[in-house]
């Protein structure tokens, strides 16, 4: 199947949509505006020509400090067990701003969306369990954001815990 | 408060039948379970963010760390994302070389599988015979990559070294006595009445629901999806090779049982056949001059080469800007490489997609509504790595 059939399908289904499509060493990814995803994940997961029906990776990136976009990039990678192809939807959204959750769409969202929180803050409006999942609750900070020292903060204080205890 | 019928219990972080560190919460009513919290991270090391702090070689030994038990696969599947970036060809020899080691590798992978699996739900014997074979593989493996678990053999470009000589007679050995000994398995487990009773039924999962979940691998395969990287997304030259995707039907832990032997023996064969057609040639695309370190010996001859070596190992390499996913099937599942260059010598953001991570993911979902002694095998059945799942 053509790999370019996502992006006419997409353009024809939302004429007022701004879309960029990219190919790069033979992958396909669509950069879509934020406040759309849901639809467009919908339709790509139901349109009878697409039928895009693993949601096999989400993926987040910060982009501190390029002031033409918003701060962080979100890409979903789709893969369609009947058609056989790939298809990378991209999307940007500001810090502090959220973005509609896809956890109705694939269940797979869920975790994917909880680790791009943790790691990024990114809020998934409407995510049924918003909270992190690979560092503790307590935890400060994004660890994946370019400003988040590698080291970490205060990697050289000893824990709180054991502070109580010396008490 | 209002006193609650159901009871809660938490099961790990230290629990030999977790597989690593795995703490559950679970709701029980009775023996039934009502809910069920997987609480992950115990592992967690920052290997995305270390990543962003190395140059693409140096994050190469990342890699081996992630799904321990396979680190050949993980290298596999990090270099290829590289190369894809790099737009590099790999000679005929290294891609076969690294079937083969890859192959061996889900066989070593699969075998500590059903030992762990069977020793959880109580039939100890099969971790012995299955440890003896995972333990040739491992030798062999030493003699070629130096280490057990921690390889780094795979490079990006192609492969650390050629194979010694001694390495292939071993390997034809293993070969032929391999199926014997997953028979030898099969007598113990396959029609053991008490493992089809702790196995059957258990933990179903259709295959509209594995594919809502993003469940891939054995556990995809085993409730009848047929999605395997190597025939959907062929890299490495596995379309040269021929082998069969096994399949289950009902998608309970028996079947991922028999998918996961059959895998075994497929592997078997590809392994017999990258042996028997491995081509002769370089084991590293070394006409690559800005990727791909010199042999030694031109090292140690020549000075533009030696000053060559010294800047990729010292420097690294500056890949084009883009950004390209490259994906495997390691043994757990997808494994896949999400790359982000903005023309460095560090990836600007380093996304692995950790076939385990997803997979356990479904998991409340095999075992809310059954008993809790099937959590073990629910869990087993997944064959989870916290290395990768916390990275």
């Amino acid at each position: 199947m053509d790999r370019c059939l996502a992006g006419d399908l997409l353009k024809g289904k939302f004429p007022a949509a701004e879309l960029k499509i990219e190919e790069f060493r033979g992958e396909t990814s669509i950069t879509v505006a934020a406040q759309e995803i849901r639809e467009v994940m919908t339709f790509l997961k139901e349109s009878e020509n697409l039928q895009y029906d693993l949601l096999l990776d989400l993926a987040g990136a910060d982009f501190a400090g390029q002031a033409t976009y918003p701060r962080f990039m979100i890409a979903y990678l789709l893969h369609s067990t009947k058609f056989n192809n790939k298809l990378r939807i991209k999307t940007w959204v500001a810090e502090g701003s959220g973005l509609e959750t896809v956890s109705g769409i694939w269940k797979a969202a869920n975790w994917l969306e909880r680790e791009a929180y943790d790691m990024f803050g990114i809020k998934f409006n409407n995510h049924p369990d918003l909270k992190r999942i690979l560092l503790t609750e307590d935890f400060v900070g994004y660890p994946l954001r370019k400003d988040f020292p590698l080291e970490g903060r205060n990697f050289d204080q000893p824990f709180n815990v054991c502070l109580e205890e010396e008490q | 408060m209002a006193e609650s019928r159901f009871m809660t219990i938490n099961m790990g972080p230290q629990h030999p039948a977790t597989h690593g560190v795995l703490r559950l919460l679970l709701e029980l009513d009775g023996e039934i379970v009502v809910k069920a919290e997987p609480h992950i991270g115990y592992l967690h090391r920052g290997v995305e963010k270390l990543s962003e702090s190395l140059t693409y070689p140096q994050a190469l030994t990342l890699t081996d760390r992630l799904d321990y038990t396979s680190g050949l696969s993980n290298n596999l599947a990090y270099c290829l994302a590289v190369e894809k970036l790099l737009d590099i060809k790999i000679p005929k020899r290294a891609q076969y070389l690294r079937v083969l080691f890859a192959e061996l590798q889900r066989i070593a992978a699969h075998l500590l599988w059903v030992a762990t699996h069977a020793l959880d739900l109580g039939a100890m014997t099969v971790l012995f015979y299955a440890f003896r074979e995972r333990e040739t593989i491992m030798e062999m493996l030493e003699l070629v990559t130096g280490a057990r678990l921690t390889p780094s053999f795979i490079r990006i470009g192609g492969l650390a070294a050629d194979i010694p000589d001694t390495f292939l007679p071993l390997v034809k050995d293993f070969v032929i006595d391999l199926p014997k000994r997953i028979d030898e398995y099969e007598t113990l487990l396959t029609d053991n009445i008490i493992w089809k009773k702790r196995t059957q039924d258990i933990a179903i999962m259709s295959g509209a629901e594995c594919l809502d979940y993003g469940v891939t691998g054995p556990v995809l395969r085993a409730s009848g999806v047929c999605y395997d990287v190597r025939k959907a997304y062929p890299y490495s030259s596995y379309e040269d090779f021929d082998f069969e995707i096994p399949m289950g039907k009902k998608g309970d832990v028996y079947d991922r049982y028999l998918v996961r032997l059959q895998e075994m023996r497929q592997s078997n064969r590809i392994v017999k056949q990258a042996m028997d057609n491995l081509p002769e040639g370089p084991i590293a695309a070394f006409d690559a001059l800005q990727v791909v370190p010199p042999a030694k010996e031109a090292v140690t001859r020549d000075i533009a080469a030696l000053i060559r070596h010294f800047k990729i190992m010292q420097e690294g390499f500056q890949p084009p800007q883009g950004e390209v996913y490259a994906s495997v099937e390691s043994s757990k599942g997808e494994l896949g490489f999400y790359l982000i260059s903005d023309g460095s010598n560090k990836p600007f953001r380093m996304k692995i997609r950790p076939p385990s991570f997803v997979n356990l993911g479904a998991l409340p979902k095999m075992i809310e509504g059954q008993m809790v002694a099937d959590v073990v095998a629910a869990i087993g059945s997944i064959d989870i790595v916290l290395g990768e799942i916390d990275r």
